[in-house]
């Protein structure tokens, strides 16, 4: 045993050799070791996977210009030739160079076992000496110890940088401003629905007639004028003001308190922003009146207020008040009464 | 006699072999099939041109296929409990009735969440019969004609269609209206408590058109107020154009997106590469002689 017991506790007596290194066993040659004909034929595969590398690519070559993409492709097997003779020419010639490798460190390249000693990580005292000797001279030189003004104007200069990605999280929120312009509709808390701003169908944009509309019918909705938004504006505002849009029997509907007067012969308006983390959702059940978001599968019950009957949507959809205009077309009454989509600071409850 | 009676215990004594409740219940069954056959009202119905004809014949069949569900008029069945267990079908109309019989999802096996695609069970003449009895109930969408859910060949001012347009107006409806169910492939998902949308590949147009008409089961319905008539033809000639469409991408992979992407990824790509790479190092050759000493000598690097 290498632990003497009359030693103080902790401390391990050295002895040496306890268990003799058995070293490495024997080498076990290859077969292309001791044959020279077999390291050739060795050589010759390598090389021939090489080769064949090679030819691959320049299949590659001929099938990229060969092959007709665009609006009259060339198919194979119901696939795309040019996709399909792409990716068989760029992996085989990929795959030959790599069985090529393998074939060559495996057969010719030495596999003699060595060993290598770990060498100590520590620098050598005169190394560490001379290093520090060379930094004190570094500071000494600079001043920095005799000159506050300088040292501490730095500081004082790294301080302020550190502001600047500070204020840029000010872009992840809200500014005042865009919270409150109610008449463009800016913000987290307004979007572009007005009292009198008629309900028209996403992609075609006609007007819906409330008479038309039958039991069970589900419309993906916008606000009028919404198509002739552009851009970055169009993505803003249609994200916060798309809305669907179903009828069902109007004794089936539960209208909240206040809410009385929301719907149009049993046609009911709500957002279609999960508030969860704002997916679109549109994938109703006409027989349960649930529409359901397919990212965390809240589901929200359209026949009672939108309230959450499962997930982790933790308040219901807001619901755009509806009435009709002269010409019998669905309008909303007002803009949501409250924010859209999912929780933000000080948004309230 | 005496021959019957020993072929008679002959059967007997082999009465409680496995294969005799196999064969009892085979003959069971051609019996109850044969009887069903000479009987069956299908069997027996003459070709019907008239609508009065085609109303009588489907009502024969609905109080036989369909009136324990639905009522012995159609006005729907309750359970004690005040469930529906066949809804009413005064309304419905002749569409739905195509659609749900002629995909075979009606008569219902059993009752429950989803009512399955399936062969159907009434054939071609007596779906319209049915349909034209269920017609007569109330009100409700027609079958669809062909020129409903084929796109044009001219305008009505004699101009050659666009074709590409309306397949493309097409698309963004379906995009917009319709994938949040079927899939942006259309080849349908799942839904709450069990259902699904099924899948919309090598659908009927007929019965595509039909279903949004009417929305059958748990989908809502894109009446003709809801989406114009155009605009479903559109969708259909977007359907149509993309069944035929190769995938030029390569295999979709069910087009179920990350998903099956994912798991062929890590289990057939990243599980091929560790199988290789094992296979690679488990299999080395050593031969049992050892180099002259006049090779080269890697030893000395040890």
């Amino acid at each position: 045993m290498s632990i003497q017991p009359d030693k103080p506790s902790g401390e391990v007596a050295k002895v040496s050799d306890p268990l003799p290194d058995p070293g490495l066993p024997a080498h076990t040659w290859r077969p292309t070791d001791v044959d020279e004909g077999l390291a050739k034929r060795a050589e010759r595969q390598v090389a021939g996977f090489f080769a064949a590398s090679a030819v691959f690519t320049v299949l590659f070559f001929v099938s990229y210009f060969v092959f007709k993409v665009g609006d009259d492709w060339d198919v194979t097997g119901g696939l795309g030739a040019s996709t399909v003779a792409l990716g068989l020419t760029l992996g085989l010639a990929l795959l030959c160079i790599g069985v090529g490798i393998i074939q060559w460190a495996r057969k010719l390249m030495t596999d003699q076992e060595i060993m290598e000693m770990r060498h100590p990580a520590r620098s050598s005292d005169e190394d560490r000496e001379a290093s520090l000797a060379a930094l004190n001279v570094g500071l000494e030189e600079s001043g920095i110890a005799r000159r506050p003004l300088i040292r501490n104007s730095l500081f004082g200069a790294i301080g302020v940088i550190a502001l600047a990605p500070i204020v840029l999280l000010r872009d992840l929120g809200p500014t005042p401003s865009q919270v409150e312009n109610e008449e463009e509709g800016l913000g987290l808390e307004h979007t572009i629905w007005k009292a009198g701003k008629r309900v028209v169908r996403d992609v075609v944009g006609t007007p819906i007639r409330a008479a038309d509309l039958q039991i069970g019918d589900l419309v993906n909705a916008v606000p009028d004028g919404m198509f002739q938004l552009e851009g970055t504006e169009l993505q803003v505002q249609k994200a916060k003001a798309a809305v669907i849009v179903v009828r069902m029997e109007p004794e089936e509907i539960v209208p909240g308190p206040g809410r009385e007067d929301w719907s149009v012969e049993g046609i009911v308006c709500y957002s279609k922003i999960c508030t969860h983390v704002g997916c679109p959702i549109s994938l109703y059940e006409r027989t349960t009146h649930h529409v359901l978001c397919p990212c965390h599968q809240s589901t929200f019950d359209l026949a009672d207020s939108a309230k959450v009957v499962f997930g982790p949507a933790a308040r219901e959809l807001p619901q755009l008040p509806l009435s009709v205009d002269d010409e019998g077309f669905l309008v909303a009454q007002s803009d949501f009464t409250e924010p859209v989509g999912p929780s933000y600071w000080g948004r309230g409850q | 006699m005496r021959f019957l009676n020993r072929s008679a215990g002959r059967l007997s004594r082999h009465r409680r072999t496995p294969l005799a409740g196999a064969l009892v219940l085979v003959l069971g069954l051609l019996f109850t099939g044969g009887l069903y056959s000479a009987f069956s009202p299908g069997a027996s119905a003459g070709e019907t041109n008239t609508t009065a004809e085609d109303i009588q014949s489907g009502k024969e069949l609905f109080i036989n296929g369909c009136s324990f569900c639905h009522g012995q008029n159609g006005e729907g069945v309750l359970t004690a409990s005040g469930d529906q267990y066949g809804p009413p079908l005064a309304d419905v109309g002749a569409a739905s009735v195509d659609f749900q019989v002629g995909t075979g999802r009606m008569p219902l096996v059993q009752p429950g969440q989803q009512a399955e695609r399936k062969p159907p069970v009434y054939n071609e003449e007596e779906t319209l019969q049915l349909a034209a009895y269920v017609d007569s109930l109330g009100t409700g969408p027609a079958i669809p004609d062909e020129s409903n859910y084929t796109l044009p060949e001219t305008n009505e001012d004699g101009t050659a269609f666009d074709k590409e347009a309306a397949i493309s107006r097409g698309g963004q409806i379906f995009l917009t209206n319709c994938t949040a169910c079927h899939n942006f492939d259309g080849q349908g998902g799942a839904m709450p408590r069990g259902g699904y949308a099924p899948t919309l590949r090598g659908v009927e147009p007929k019965y595509v058109y039909e279903a949004l008409l009417t929305g059958p089961q748990s989908m809502p319905s894109f009446s003709n107020g809801n989406l114009a008539p155009d605009q479903k033809r559109d969708v259909i000639a977007y359907l149509e154009a993309t069944d035929e469409q190769p995938s030029y991408g390569g295999f979709g992979l069910g087009s179920l997106g990350p998903v099956s992407e994912g798991i062929f990824a890590w289990i057939i790509g990243i599980g091929g590469l560790v199988g290789f790479a094992v296979w690679i190092a488990a299999h080395t050759t050593r031969s049992t002689r050892s180099k002259t000493s006049t090779a080269v000598d890697h030893g000395d690097l040890a």
